[in-house]
C-alpha cells in the first residue's frame, strides 16, 4: 500500500519551476530513490513531503496526511534528515540526543540508537567538532527518534568518504529491514542501484523516468556495451546497419558498441562471418549512470516542448541484461 | 523566498508537543548560553564593571556635580542597568538567531512536534533574564560598594524596567527579521547599539544632557527608559509619556519583527 503520494505536483521560485508536474507513489517497506542532477528539484520535491514547502498546485499526502495542513501529526510519522542543515555547534550529541527526544511524546530509546549509529563513543563530543560521517550518524539518529515510519534522507552520502558512505548504505539497509519506508535523494548512480528498490529520475522538475534500477538499465537505449579490437578493419556499413545498436565508436582500431543483446548475438555472428578476431573482447552492462545520462540528456533536449514522464513498471519486461562475459 | 516558508498554522492542528518539550529546549537553550562567556560578559559582567570603575573616580562620588545635587555614580547605575539590557537585546540576540536561521536549526526544529519558535521563544527569555540578572548586580554593587540608594518606587521601577526590557529585545527581533545573515544581523547590531547606548546616557547621562538633546532622547526609547528609572529611583511613579514611549517602541517594533521574520 502507498504510503506517500505524490499527485501533479508544482513548485515555482519566481519564474523557474522547481517541480513541474510531479507523480509518483512510494510503497510501504521500500527504498524509494529520487536521482538527478543537482538543481533537479529533487529537494524540492521532498520538502513538500516533509511539509517544509508548501505546493503551487497538486497534492501531496503522506498516510493519508496532508504535509502542511497537518503538519503536527506528521512529524510523529515522518523522520527528516535535510540537506544543509546544522545543530547548534556547541551542543553535544548526548544533549542533541535527549532534546529531540523530549520533542516526541513518545520517542525511542536515544541511548540504544545512538549505540546502533556508533554514537555511544562520541556523546561528549559537540556538534561543531564532529565529522562529516558522525554528523550524518547523528542525523540519521535524529530522524528515527521519533519511531516514523517513514524517513527522508536528502543527500545523505554527499561528501562522506567512500568508507563513510558504505556504512552509511549499511544503516539505511537495516533502517529498511526495521520496516521503515525511506524515500533517498541522491545523485549518486552507484548508491541507488545499491539500495534502491524503485527510483524515480528527476530532471529539470519533472520525473524523466520512473522503474526498479534494473528496469531503467534494460529500458534505456544502451544497456549493454561491447568492445574490442578487431584483428582487421571491419566494414563501417555493415557496423552501422547492426541491430538495436544506439552507437559505434572507433577508438584508434578499438570498437566500443552500445547496444542490447540482440546486438551482441549479430556482433558475434558478423566476427565469425568474416574471420575477424576479436582481440580484448568485453561486454558488460551498462551501468545506472549511463541510463541516466541517457534519460537526463533525452529529457534535457525536449523540455522545450513537453518530456512525456515514462512512468509504470516496466521492471518486468527485461530482467535479464546478460551477466558481464570476458572472452 | 518569502512565500515558500511554512506558514504555523495553530488552529486547524492538534497540538501534539508537550510543555516538557518547550521545557528541554529552553534546558538546552540555557547550557548553550553558559557556554558564549562572551556574551555573559558583556550583558552580566561588563555594566557592573563600568559602574566600578567609575565609581572609583572620587569626583565621580562628591555630591552636587550634576544638576539636583545627585553624584555622578548614582546617575550611572541606571545607565548600567540599561546596558545590559541593549547589549543582551541588541548585540546578543540577534546574531544567535539569525544564526539559527541560516545554518537550519529552526528547520531541523520544523521536523519534529515542536515547533522551531520554541528556540527564538528560549533564546528571548534567557536573554532577557541575563539582563535582569546583570541589573541586579549593578543596583546591589552600587548600593553597597558606593552607597547609591535603591529605587525608593520599587513598583514604578519595575515597570519601568520590564518595559525597557522588552524595548530592547523587540528592537533585537527587529533587527533579526531584517537581516538574512548572521554578519548583516552584527553589522546592523553595532549600527543601532551605539546609538541606543548614547540614548542611554552611556557617555553623557540623560539627566546631564542639554535641555534641547534631552527632549530629542526622550523620544527613543533607552532616553525614555533612563528618565523613568531616574524618577522612579528617586521616589515617584514614573511618567507616563516616558513609559508609553517605550511600550509605543516596544509595539511598533514587535510589529515590524512579525511583519518581517522569515522562518528560512
Amino acid at each position: 500500500m502507498a504510503i506517500i503520494e505524490v499527485e501533479g505536483l508544482r513548485k515555482t521560485y519566481g519564474d523557474k519551476p522547481a517541480a513541474d508536474g510531479v507523480t509518483f507513489t512510494v510503497e510501504e517497506g521500500e527504498i524509494f530513490g529520487i536521482l538527478g542532477p543537482n538543481g533537479a528539484g529533487k529537494t524540492t520535491i521532498v520538502e513538500c513531503v516533509e511539509g517544509l514547502r508548501i505546493p503551487d498546485a497538486g497534492t501531496v499526502r503522506v498516510a493519508g496526511l496532508d504535509p502542511v495542513a497537518d503538519h503536527d501529526r506528521l512529524t510523529l510519522l515522518l523522520g527528516a534528515q535535510l540537506q544543509e542543515s546544522e545543530l547548534q555547534a556547541k551542543l553535544t550529541v548526548r544533549e542533541a540526543l535527549r532534546l529531540y527526544a523530549a520533542c516526541y511524546p513518545d520517542p525511542a530509546d536515544w541511548r540504544s540508537l545512538a549505540e546502533r549509529l556508533g554514537l555511544d563513543g562520541s556523546l561528549e563530543t559537540r556538534f561543531g567538532k564532529l565529522s562529516g560521517g558522525q554528523k550524518q550518524r547523528l542525523f540519521v539518529a535524529l530522524a528515527l527518534l521519533g519511531n516514523p515510519r517513514v524517513v527522508v534522507l536528502d543527500e545523505l552520502t554527499t561528501g562522506l568518504d567512500p568508507r563513510a558512505r558504505r556504512d552509511a548504505w549499511q544503516l539505511i539497509e537495516e533502517v529498511r529491514d526495521s520496516g521503515v519506508t525511506v524515500l533517498l535523494v541522491t545523485h549518486f548512480m552507484e548508491e541507488a542501484q545499491r539500495l534502491c528498490d524503485r527510483v524515480a529520475v528527476i530532471d529539470a522538475g519533472r520525473v524523466a523516468a520512473l522503474d526498479t534500477p534494473a528496469g531503467l538499465v534494460s529500458a534505456s537505449t544502451t544497456s549493454t556495451v561491447i568492445s574490442f579490437t578487431p584483428s582487421r578493419a571491419l566494414d563501417e556499413t555493415e557496423l552501422e546497419a547492426l541491430p538495436e545498436a544506439a552507437s559505434v565508436e572507433n577508438n584508434d582500431g578499438r570498437l566500443v558498441i552500445n547496444g542490447t543483446d540482440e546486438t551482441v548475438d549479430a556482433v558475434l555472428s558478423m566476427l565469425a562471418r568474416h574471420r575477424v578476431t576479436a582481440r580484448q573482447l568485453r561486454i558488460t552492462d551498462a551501468t545506472l549512470d549511463d541510463a541516466y545520462l541517457d534519460l537526463t540528456s533525452a529529457s534535457a533536449s525536449t523540455t522545450a516542448t513537453s518530456a512525456p514522464a515514462t512512468t509504470g513498471a516496466s521492471s518486468s519486461s527485461s530482467a535479464s541484461a546478460s551477466a558481464s562475459t570476458g572472452a | 523566498m518569502s512565500a515558500t516558508a511554512r506558514t504555523h498554522n495553530s488552529t486547524t492542528a492538534p497540538a501534539t508537543s508537550t510543555p516538557g518539550a518547550h521545557l528541554a529546549v529552553l534546558k538546552a537553550e540555557a547550557r548553550l548560553f553558559g557556554r558564549e562567556p562572551g556574551s555573559i560578559f558583556w550583558i552580566v559582567v561588563f555594566p557592573t564593571a563600568l559602574l566600578s570603575i567609575l565609581g572609583l573616580i572620587p569626583s565621580f562620588r562628591e555630591p552636587g556635580a550634576v544638576p539636583g545635587g545627585q553624584r555622578v555614580i548614582d546617575l550611572y547605575v541606571p545607565v548600567a542597568v540599561l546596558l545590559a539590557l541593549i547589549t543582551a537585546g541588541i548585540q546578543a540576540l540577534p546574531p544567535v538567531l539569525t544564526g539559527y536561521r541560516e545554518r537550519g536549526v529552526l528547520r531541523r526544529m520544523s521536523t519534529t512536534p515542536v515547533r522551531p519558535a520554541a528556540l527564538l521563544a528560549a533564546q528571548i527569555v534567557l536573554n532577557g533574564a541575563a539582563a535582569l540578572g546583570s541589573a541586579v548586580l549593578a543596583l546591589t554593587v552600587g548600593r553597597i560598594a558606593f552607597g547609591v540608594r535603591l529605587p525608593e518606587q520599587p513598583a514604578g521601577y519595575v515597570l519601568a524596567l520590564l518595559l525597557s526590557m522588552l524595548s530592547a529585545l523587540a528592537l533585537g527581533a527587529v533587527i533579526t527579521a531584517l537581516s538574512r545573515t548572521t554578519k548583516t544581523a552584527g553589522v546592523i547590531g553595532s549600527l543601532v547599539y551605539f546609538p541606543m547606548m548614547f540614548c542611554a546616557g552611556v557617555w553623557l547621562p540623560v539627566q546631564a544632557m542639554p535641555q534641547l538633546l534631552r527632549d530629542i532622547v526622550e523620544l527613543t526609547p533607552f532616553g525614555a527608559a533612563s528618565q523613568a528609572l531616574a524618577q522612579a529611583t528617586a521616589g515617584s511613579w514614573p511618567s507616563w509619556s516616558y513609559l508609553g514611549v517605550m511600550a509605543l517602541w516596544t509595539a511598533c517594533t514587535t510589529g515590524a519583527a512579525a511583519r518581517w521574520f522569515r522562518w528560512e
